[in-house]
């Protein structure tokens, strides 16, 4: 592999926040394609030619029957092995909003509960679904970041990214599973208030149990979030830049592409 | 074999979507449901086995952290539908309407290697619980959860015996000749109405000509041809044609005669204006302006009301579905950014007792248009990041839906031309049964009847599939695979086809257009409006790889026909000869018709109240009006941040809660350059003086968008006009005085239209024994314009927000403010509709934009807000809550000019001031280290230094005796501000 870190964002029918992944994985410096997940099923293309998979927000498929559901279905189905071999390889793996719910949905997240970074089995452990207030909501929320993810490596402060989706309560299928994901460091992401405190609604803008907003595997490297990092990686995309006319060019965001594609330089080039 | 499955949510798991069908139950008054369950139905016919259908369900269709299923063999129903405790509802599509999700879960049922599944159906079981009546049950059934037109409530007694799949029997090969030569005008006319072609006797007199002529009598398909092209949704012949004006000038009647209204109002401006930025205007899909160097933009809003009306969901969703294809078929095809969308309904309180028989409840038709637009927009992915709603009684029949898209292609993708012997290619979804009619339907009147005769002409949408489309068409353009694109809306392939091949004429061979289900009519085939569907035109050399592309995205696309250079319209079904018109007929062959029209001023009753002391609640009430308060229950709904390209949102401010004027966005993310997008909409002032609502428009559009920091050197408009039945002379009189209005504000501020849209036939013909519009009257939507704008920043880095930014800085009002209260907010809280319409001078007007926008560029203002609906008041208080913040504000400093148009009007009132409406006026916020700079930038420019910002979030103003005359916390007044919609 050159060494140029390589990253995929995979895209399908529905997929529509590809172009702005795409814009921030360039803007930190990384060799970026975008393809139809068509082209590695028909293996005209192949995931061992990249150090991160990028999966965008959107629709998959109307995300008929339930969010993400069915490209969850078809990679686990059709691009699982592949799936297996780019985890084992240490690679990097990030999921943001329908991303998540499909990374989710495919058992890619949380992953092995106990113990191992292997991607286990694609066991579903833990699901997103209809926001309690019923609807679709696109909002600016506060995040704080705890765990052990490279891709939030440096976030101490409170953040600001905003939540477009209908499906993102998180729910782990049962108590175990939620001690487990704390015990193992893998929650990355709480919504909070502005002051970093226990948020009510819209704060957490879903319901999510525990006010989860993001988790990775054990490992720290798969990484799945509601929230839109890509949407807050200008600093002018924040809905009250003008209060502040910063100098700085990026938001809040940034930083999680920057980390993804450190890493890679770090440890896989 | 046929399946049943049902998935329900695990005990314990909150219901959301339950609960949200609680909500709107008690919105229909019905209080004694307690509780509601959704259960998911799939119906799944195939050769398949039990272990597969179970494979099926634990691996697809259900999540098996939440939800438990039950299945079997459909007929057999499972026990649930039978209770104490609740009754049951299974609302499931009407046969030939497409389910939306069949196609992806027929995927995913693939995925898994299971292969013979023909069919998926879904439906959605409704568990009511609670001691509802039958008759409770039936409100519910039929006004909340199903709408009859595309769904049905299921009848379980004959669920065994209904087929899923829908099966249609066709006479599909005989050849329907219509006996026209012989007909008298009676029959031409009964031909008319009944093959629903709305057209009229001097219409359908001149087809009988042009039969005469060549000798034999029309099939089918050439007379709805015909009828399609000449419609008025498709050729706005009242607008191309002659109008006889009858007016009042110095108190005596006058007459003239306009020739082409477009030509000589709309069009004419544009053409007097000449701007070189303007790259197509009017001819296109959509108007097209300079962008940068590489790329332009371009802008269409459309309306999609009688739909609209019928089924909200599918109407506001095939709505945006059809202007977003009119943004792909503009040029060579353009990428979407944005969709601004604009509604007019009926206020949500609304009587149920005094709905007109057959229509829908206005907060019903809200909330399912909402529900259209979040569905298609959200999914293709582009950012609803503008718009308005407006409420009167008199949209009750008639909601008003306008879409609008704005799209970015290269410079070099503006032209297209069609080649001979290109072969013409439909791609995109397939046709079916649904959506006949609609662009006739849209040209006449609506009846309570209207759900029963037109149902065809209501549809769902796929965005999905849409988005498919839109990726494949991006690759293709860019590879020069077509010639040439247009969409397929209103009127289907006849219209698309018809258009095309307008100079060369076209052959089709109707067989070969890929259909939804067997059974469908050659002439059901050419003009059906099925959705996703997009005509292109392919040199033969490049057809294999422009089927490539579409292939490898999983986009179906086909050769249908060949545009051919014989000048004729030629459309065969297997081998047979169906169709065969000269296009010259056909496109020119439509009589010019002289339509009578006439206007005068009418004559309002005029405020007889004092001003009151205090305006405290004044302001609140203000605020709280249905079409000035806050719609953030709508904008979060709708993803508005998609593409990452906003800079300036819908909703701004310390909490993300204020009202922006324009919206701003950069549609290259590594560029600086940006556009500005607003509208403009006030339907009161047409109450008074049409012309002056068309100048207002244009004033506040124009106005939103110098607010965000734009400029006057680039801004672009759109026209929509949406009025009641032109055949009526009081209709099109208003409608040309509107026009009118819209020459003289384009010129004046030298902003030129790029396109436009007419909707006439908003007219609900009520029966005589309902309460509204007694004795067979019909209701007729007042005459509303819609002005859209589009402008061009240099920098978004320099754009303003509305929001207070300090404490401490000085508030300015730019402009002057007059004695027009005509049509205000607070004429309207006090019942009145008044004389004094708002004016504008163009000339002064030009001149604060200018120096606004310099003042915008050289970073001297901290927040800038346009004044419109409530005046100075709501604009000073939507800035200091937005901002969290506070100001102390002198109205003795407001620069005001008596008009004095009333004669009870003695002098300046301090309600007056507040609560004016007078155009071309801005608030602001300065500095105090800047305050040299902008007052020198000012000078010449009527300016009043009126307050100040403060930290303690209360708003104090001090009348024009130095009293204070109102004062609120502003807490208070958000609250106002954004109770009446937060749903």
């Amino acid at each position: 592999m050159s060494k140029k870190v390589k990253v995929i964002v995979l895209r399908t029918a529905g997929t529509n926040c590809d172009a702005e992944t795409v814009f921030a994985f360039k803007s930190v410096g990384a060799d970026v394609d975008l393809f139809h997940v068509n082209k590695f099923i028909k293996k005209e293309k192949s995931l061992d030619d990249y150090h991160i998979l990028a999966i965008p927000g959107g629709f998959s498929y109307g995300d008929d029957i339930a969010a993400g559901k069915i490209l969850a279905n078809e990679l686990r189905v059709k691009l699982g092995s592949s799936l297996k071999k780019f985890i084992a390889d240490g690679k990097l793996i990030i999921g943001i909003c329908n991303g998540f719910q499909i990374m989710v949905k495919a058992g890619l997240l949380p992953g092995n509960l106990n113990g191992s970074a292997d991607s286990g089995d694609f066991k579903q452990t833990a699901t997103l679904m209809v926001n309690d207030c019923g609807k679709f909501e696109d909002r600016w929320i506060f995040l704080k970041s705890s765990g052990k993810c490279v891709w939030t490596k440096g976030m101490d402060k409170v953040i600001s990214l905003p939540v477009a989706h209908g499906e993102g309560k998180f729910i782990a299928q049962d108590e175990m599973a939620l001690k487990k994901l704390k015990e193992n460091n893998q929650i990355v992401f709480r919504y909070c208030d502005a002051a970093g405190q226990k948020p009510k609604y819209p704060q957490n803008p879903n319901g999510s149990v525990d006010d989860i907003a993001g988790i990775c595997d054990i490992s720290g490297r798969i990484f799945g979030l509601m929230p839109h990092p890509e949407r807050h990686f200008l600093f002018t995309q924040h809905p009250s830049w003008t209060r502040e006319r910063k100098k700085s060019k990026y938001g809040d965001g940034a930083i999680v592409f920057q980390n993804g594609v450190d890493y890679v330089k770090e440890k896989l080039l | 074999m046929i399946w049943r499955v049902e998935i329900k949510d695990k005990e314990g798991i909150f219901d959301a979507l339950g609960a949200g069908v609680e909500k709107d139950i008690l919105d229909l008054g019905v209080k004694s449901v307690s509780k509601v369950r959704v259960i998911q139905v799939y119906t799944i016919e195939g050769d398949i086995t039990q272990a597969q259908v179970q494979r099926i369900c634990e691996e697809l269709l259900i999540d098996k952290v939440i939800q438990d299923y039950s299945y079997g063999p459909a007929g057999k129903i499972p026990v649930s539908t039978k209770s104490e405790d609740f009754k049951v509802a299974e609302i499931a599509y009407n046969p030939g309407v497409m389910d939306p999700v069949e196609e992806s879960t027929l995927k995913g049922i693939r995925d898994l290697g299971i292969e013979k599944v023909d069919s998926v159906r879904t439906a959605k079981k409704y568990l009511l619980f609670g001691n509802l009546s039958d008759q409770e049950f039936e409100i519910i059934v039929n006004k909340t959860l199903s709408n009859k037109l595309i769904q049905h409530a299921v009848d379980y007694s004959h669920a065994d015996k209904k087929k899923t799949a829908p099966d249609f029997n066709g006479t599909q090969a005989d050849i329907v000749r219509v006996s026209l030569r012989s007909a008298g005008d009676k029959e031409l006319l009964k031909l008319s109405q009944k093959g629903q072609l709305f057209l009229s006797i001097g219409e359908m007199r001149a087809i009988k000509k042009y039969f005469q002529k060549i000798g034999k009598d029309p099939t089918d398909c050439e007379l709805e041809t015909i009828a399609q092209t000449w419609s008025e949704h498709c050729v706005h012949k009242t607008f191309r044609g002659n109008i006889r004006f009858h007016y009042f000038e110095n108190g005596k009647k006058k007459a003239r005669l306009i020739n082409n209204l477009l030509k000589s109002t709309i069009v004419k401006a544009t053409k007097t204006l000449n701007k070189s930025w303007c790259l197509s205007v009017f001819h296109d899909n959509a108007g097209v302006i300079k962008f940068d160097d590489k790329d332009c933009v371009c802008f269409k809003v459309e309306t999609h009301n009688h739909p609209s009306a019928l089924e909200p969901f599918g109407g506001a969703n095939t709505g945006i579905g059809g202007v977003i294809r009119d943004i792909l078929g503009t040029g060579l095809g353009a990428r979407p950014i944005c969709n601004t969308d604009i509604f007019c309904f009926a206020p949500p309180d609304f009587p149920f007792e005094k709905l007109p028989q057959g229509a829908l409840h206005p907060k019903r038709i809200m909330k399912g248009v909402v529900s259209g637009v979040r569905d298609y927009g959200n999914k293709m992915g582009i950012p609803t990041v503008n718009g308005a709603i407006l409420f009167d009684e008199r949209f009750v029949g008639n909601p008003l839906v306008y879409c609008g898209t704005v799209g970015i292609m290269p410079n070099d993708k503006v032209k297209k031309a069609v080649c001979k012997n290109d072969l013409v290619v439909v791609v995109g979804g397939r046709t079916g049964r649904d959506g006949i009619h609609g662009a006739t339907f849209s040209s006449g009147e609506l009846t309570h009847e209207s759900e029963v005769v037109s149902s065809g002409a209501v549809q769902i949408g796929n965005p999905i599939q849409e988005k498919k489309v839109l990726d494949a068409l991006m690759q293709a353009r860019d590879k020069n695979l077509y010639s040439a694109i247009t969409d397929c809306g209103a009127g289907g392939l006849s219209s698309a086809v018809g258009e095309m091949g307008k100079d060369l004429g076209a052959r089709i061979d109707l067989e070969k257009v890929p259909l939804k289900y067997k059974g469908l009519s050659y002439k059901e085939i050419w003009i059906s409006e099925s959705q996703e569907r997009m005509v292109l035109s392919v040199h033969k050399s490049k057809i294999d790889s422009l089927l490539k592309v579409f292939n490898d995205e999983n986009v179906e696309a086909t050769v249908i026909g060949e545009f051919t250079g014989t000048g004729y319209l030629e459309l065969f079904f297997s081998g047979r000869p169906v169709c065969s018109l000269d296009m010259k007929f056909l496109h020119d062959g439509l009589p010019r018709l002289t339509k009578e029209a006439v206007w005068a001023q009418p004559k309002h009753k005029e405020a007889h109240f004092s001003c009151p002391a205090d305006l405290t609640d004044s302001l609140k009430r203000a605020l709280s009006h249905y079409n000035v308060c806050s719609k953030e229950w709508v904008i979060r709904q709708y993803d508005h941040e998609v593409q990452g390209a906003g800079v300036v949102k819908s909703l701004t401010g310390v909490d993300c809660e204020g009202p922006s004027d324009a919206s701003v966005l950069r549609p290259k993310l590594n560029s600086s350059k940006g556009i500005a997008i607003s509208n403009g909409i006030n339907i009161r002032f047409g109450m008074i003086d049409p012309f002056w609502m068309s100048a207002s428009c244009i004033d506040e559009a124009v106005r939103q968008i110098i607010a965000v920091g734009g400029s006057l050197k680039q801004i672009a408009i759109l026209d929509n006009f949406c009025w009641g039945n032109p055949d009526k002379a009081d209709r099109l009189g208003s409608l040309v005085r509107a026009s009118e209005g819209c020459l003289a504000a384009s010129l004046g501020y030298k902003v030129p239209f790029i396109s436009g849209k007419d909707s006439l036939y908003n007219e609900y013909a009520v029966n005589p024994s309902t309460t509204l519009g007694a004795g067979g009257k019909s209701l007729a939507i007042p005459g509303t314009i819609l002005i859209s704008a589009i402008g061009i920043l240099d920098d978004v880095n320099r754009a303003v927000t509305m929001d207070f930014k300090k404490e401490g800085s000085l508030v300015y009002i730019i402009g002057e403010t007059s004695d027009e209260l005509g049509g205000s907010i607070y004429f309207d809280n006090n019942g009145l509709v008044g004389n004094s319409v708002p004016k504008v001078d163009f000339k002064k007007g030009t001149k604060i934009f200018e120096t606004v926008s310099k003042a915008a560029q050289k970073g001297l203002l901290a927040a800038c807000h346009d004044c419109s609906e409530g005046g100075l008041a709501v604009t000073l208080a939507e800035m200091a809550f937005s901002g969290g913040l506070g100001a102390t504000v002198f109205l003795k400093e407001v620069i005001c000019k008596l008009k004095a148009q009333s004669s009870r009007l003695k002098a300046l009132r301090n309600d007056f001031i507040l609560f004016s409406e007078s155009n071309s006026r801005f608030v602001v916020e300065v500095e105090r280290k800047n305050q040299k700079d902008f007052e020198k930038l000012f000078k010449g420019i009527p300016l009043g230094l009126i307050g100040c910002t403060q930290e303690q979030k209360k708003i104090t103003i001090y009348g024009l005796d130095g009293k204070a005359c109102l004062s609120a916390d502003t807490d208070s007044l958000k609250e106002s501000w954004q109770k009446p919609l937060r749903w």
